[in-house]
C-alpha cells in the first residue's frame, strides 16, 4: 500500500508487520513517535505484542534481553542519551547472542542541551558486537527495519541490529512509503540456544579466560560471516518487493575521479551537489555508506574521496574518514560536519569537494584553526 | 522541483499544512516530502515548514532557501520575519489576509482563510483553522488538484467542514 510517513512512522509500520513478542521502550525526543504509534497499534488491537512501557532505556533493553533469550522476537527504540543509559545492556545483547532490533534516531549527546541529528550516540556504541546500518530515505528506513529481523536472527549471525536514521531530518519528514506483506520473508525467530521456561535451570555463569574468549572469537566469526547473510538477504528483499539494497549506495560512481562518503541523510543530499559538479566538470560520486558494522569492503584505489563525519573522535578525528582510511590505504579530504543538526545542503557539499585537500581535516563553519 | 515555504505561528497548523500537502501531491501521482523545522517553538511564535513537490524522488533534505512559492498564514509575522527572504524571482506569495497585498515586485495573492473558517464555525482551542482552507487555495494555483486535496483532508479528519473550508477557499481565491 502506499501512502506518505514520517521515518518513525515508517520504523513503526515494519516493526507492526514483523509482529515481535515483545516491545519494550522509553519515549525519548526524537524517538518518541515510533513507540507512540506501536503503542497504539497495541491498544487498537492491530498488533498482538506485549508492550512493556519500562522506567528507562536500561530496563528497556533489559526487558528486550530477557524476551530474546526465550525465543521471542523483539524490538526496542531510543536516541542519544537514552541509547547511552542503556550502554551496559546493549554489550550484554551481543554477548549473549540475542537477534534484537532496535531503532536509534540519531541524535547529538549533550550538552549543550540539543535534540538534532548527529551520530555521535551511534558509534559510540560502535564495538558492542551490534550489527549497525544506517537508512536514508522514509522507504528505507522502513524495509531495512523488515530486514533487520531477519539478518539479526539468520543462524549464521544471531547478533542484533541497529537500524539508525537521522534525528528530524528523516525521523520527522514525510515522504512516500510503499508498504509491504511480509508473508514468509521473514519466518518465526528460531533462538536455537532459548531458554525453556517450563525447565528452569541456572543461566549465564561464571565463564572462565578459555571459554569467554571463544564466545568473543564467535561473535567476529559471526561479524565476518554478516555481509554474506546481508546481502542474500538484501537480494531476496529486491526480488520479492522490488527495492534493492547493498553495503553502499553508488549515484555516478563508476567514471568519478572523487567521491563523496557520508552516511544517512547526507548521503542522500551528497547526490544532488554530485550533480551540480557533473554539471561544471568534475566527474564527482556519492558513495552513501549503508552499513557501518561490519564495515564492507570498499575499493577506493585511485580516488580521491572527501569523507562527511557527522561525529567526531575527541584527540582523534572524524570516525568514518579514519574508519575509510584504515580499511582502504585511501587518505580522504575529513569534513566534519552536520554536528548538532547543523544545517548542511548540497551546495556546502559541493564546495566540500572544490575544497578537497588528501589528509586535512576541515571543520565546516569554523573558521581559522583546522 | 517546485518549493514551498510556508510561515505560520507555532499552534496555527503550519506542520499539518505542510503535511497535507505533501500527501495531495502525492495522491496527484508525484513524489512530495513535507519538512518541518523543528527549533524551540512556542505556541504563537513564527514558525516555517516547507514542502517540495517533484516528479523524481528527493533526495535534498536540507531547508529550502530559494522558494518558488511562499505561503503566510498569519500575515502579522510579515512584521517581524522577512518572509521574502530568498524566494525567486518569478516566485509567488499567498497571504491569509481580508486585503489585497502588493508584494514589491513578487506576484501576490491573497484569500480570507480566517474568515472562511469563521464562517463555517471551524475553531479549535479559541483558534480559527486556517491550514485546511489554505490547501484550497493551494489547489487553485494549479499546485495540486482539488480533488487530492478533498482526499488528503478527508483521509485526516473527520470533520467535513474542513473540506468545505478547502472549496469554499478555492472558490474565493482570485488567480
Amino acid at each position: 500500500m502506499l501512502t506518505l510517513a514520517t521515518g518513525n512512522k515508517a520504523v513503526a509500520a515494519a516493526v507492526k508487520e514483523a509482529r515481535p513478542l515483545v516491545i519494550a521502550a522509553y519515549p525519548i525526543t526524537p524517538q518518541t513517535e515510533i513507540v507512540e504509534q506501536i503503542a497504539e497499534y497495541v491498544a487498537a488491537g492491530e498488533l498482538s505484542s506485549q508492550y512493556i512501557p519500562v522506567e528507562s532505556e536500561h530496563s528497556a533493553m533489559a526487558a528486550c534481553i530477557g524476551a530474546s533469550v526465550t525465543g521471542g522476537r523483539t524490538f526496542t527504540a531510543t536516541s542519544s542519551h537514552g541509547l547511552l543509559y542503556m550502554h551496559e545492556m546493549v554489550h550484554w545483547a551481543a554477548g549473549a547472542r540475542l537477534p534484537i532490533v532496535m531503532a536509534n534516531v540519531n541524535r547529538s549527546v549533550g550538552p549543550g542541551w540539543n535534540v538534532w541529528a548527529e551520530h555521535t550516540d551511534a558509534f559510540s556504541q560502535r564495538d558492542t558486537g551490534w550489527l549497525q546500518v544506517f537508512v536514508s530515505t522514509v522507504q528505507e528506513a522502513y524495509d531495512a527495519t523488515l530486514m533487520a529481523f531477519k539478518i539479526a536472527e539468520h543462524e549464521g549471525v544471531l547478533l542484533p541490529v541497529m537500524v539508525n536514521l537521522d534525528g528530524f531530518t528523516l525521523s520527522h519528514i514525510m515522504q512516500s512509503l510503499e508498504t509491504v506483506e511480509i508473508g514468509d520473508f521473514l519466518p518465526p525467530m528460531h533462538l536455537p540456544h532459548a531458554i525453556d521456561v517450563e525447565q528452569p535451570c541456572a543461566y549465564g555463569p561464571l565463564t572462565g579466560p578459555a571459554d569467554y574468549f571463544k564466545f568473543r572469537w564467535d561473535i567476529e566469526r559471526s561479524m565476518r560471516d554478516a555481509p554474506g547473510v546481508i546481502a542474500e538477504v538484501e537480494r531476496e528483499f529486491g526480488e520479492r518487493f522490488g527495492r534493492r539494497y547493498g553495503p553502499t549506495e553508488d549515484y555516478r560512481c563508476e567514471d568519478a575521479d572523487i567521491l563523496v562518503i557520508a552516511l544517512g541523510t547526507l548521503g542522500k543530499e551528497a547526490e544532488v551537489a554530485v550533480d551540480l559538479l557533473r554539471a561544471e566538470g568534475v566527474k564527482a560520486g556519492s558513495m552513501r555508506l549503508r552499513w557501518f558494522r561490519p564495515f564492507p569492503d570498499l575499493d577506493l584505489r585511485g580516488r580521491d574521496v572527501v569523507v562527511i563525519d557527522r561525529d567526531y573522535s575527541f584527540g582523534f578525528g572524524g570516525v568514518l574518514a579514519h574508519s575509510i582510511r584504515s580499511k582502504t590505504g585511501v587518505e580522504p579530504f575529513s569534513v566534519i560536519a552536520g554536528l548538532g543538526g547543523q544545517e548542511v545542503t548540497y551546495d556546502d557539499i559541493a564546495d566540500f569537494v572544490r575544497m578537497h585537500t588528501p589528509g586535512t581535516e576541515y571543520w565546516f563553519g569554523v573558521n581559522g584553526h583546522v | 522541483m517546485y518549493e514551498i515555504r510556508i510561515h505560520s505561528r507555532g499552534g496555527q497548523g503550519g506542520v499539518t499544512a505542510a503535511r497535507l500537502l505533501a500527501l495531495a501531491a502525492s495522491r496527484d501521482g508525484k513524489y512530495a516530502t513535507a519538512c518541518p523545522f523543528y527549533g524551540a517553538e512556542r505556541r504563537g511564535a513564527p514558525v516555517v515548514s516547507f514542502v517540495r513537490i517533484d516528479e523524481e524522488p528527493i533526495r535534498v533534505y536540507s531547508q529550502i532557501r530559494r522558494p518558488d512559492l511562499v505561503v503566510v498564514l498569519d500575515a502579522s509575522i510579515m512584521d517581524v520575519v522577512d518572509v521574502l527572504q530568498g524566494l525567486k524571482s518569478d516566485g509567488l506569495v499567498l497571504v491569509n489576509s481580508t486585503h489585497a497585498w502588493n508584494g514589491n515586485r513578487h506576484a501576490g495573492r491573497h484569500v480570507d482563510l480566517t474568515g472562511i473558517a469563521l464562517s463555517l464555525d471551524l475553531v479549535v482551542a479559541g483558534s480559527p483553522i486556517v491550514n485546511t482552507p489554505m490547501l484550497g487555495a493551494i489547489a487553485k494555483m494549479g499546485i495540486v488538484s482539488l480533488d487530492s486535496v478533498r482526499d488528503a483532508i478527508a483521509e485526516t479528519f473527520a470533520d467535513d467542514r474542513n473540506v468545505n473550508a478547502a472549496e469554499a477557499a478555492y472558490r474565493e481565491l482570485v488567480v
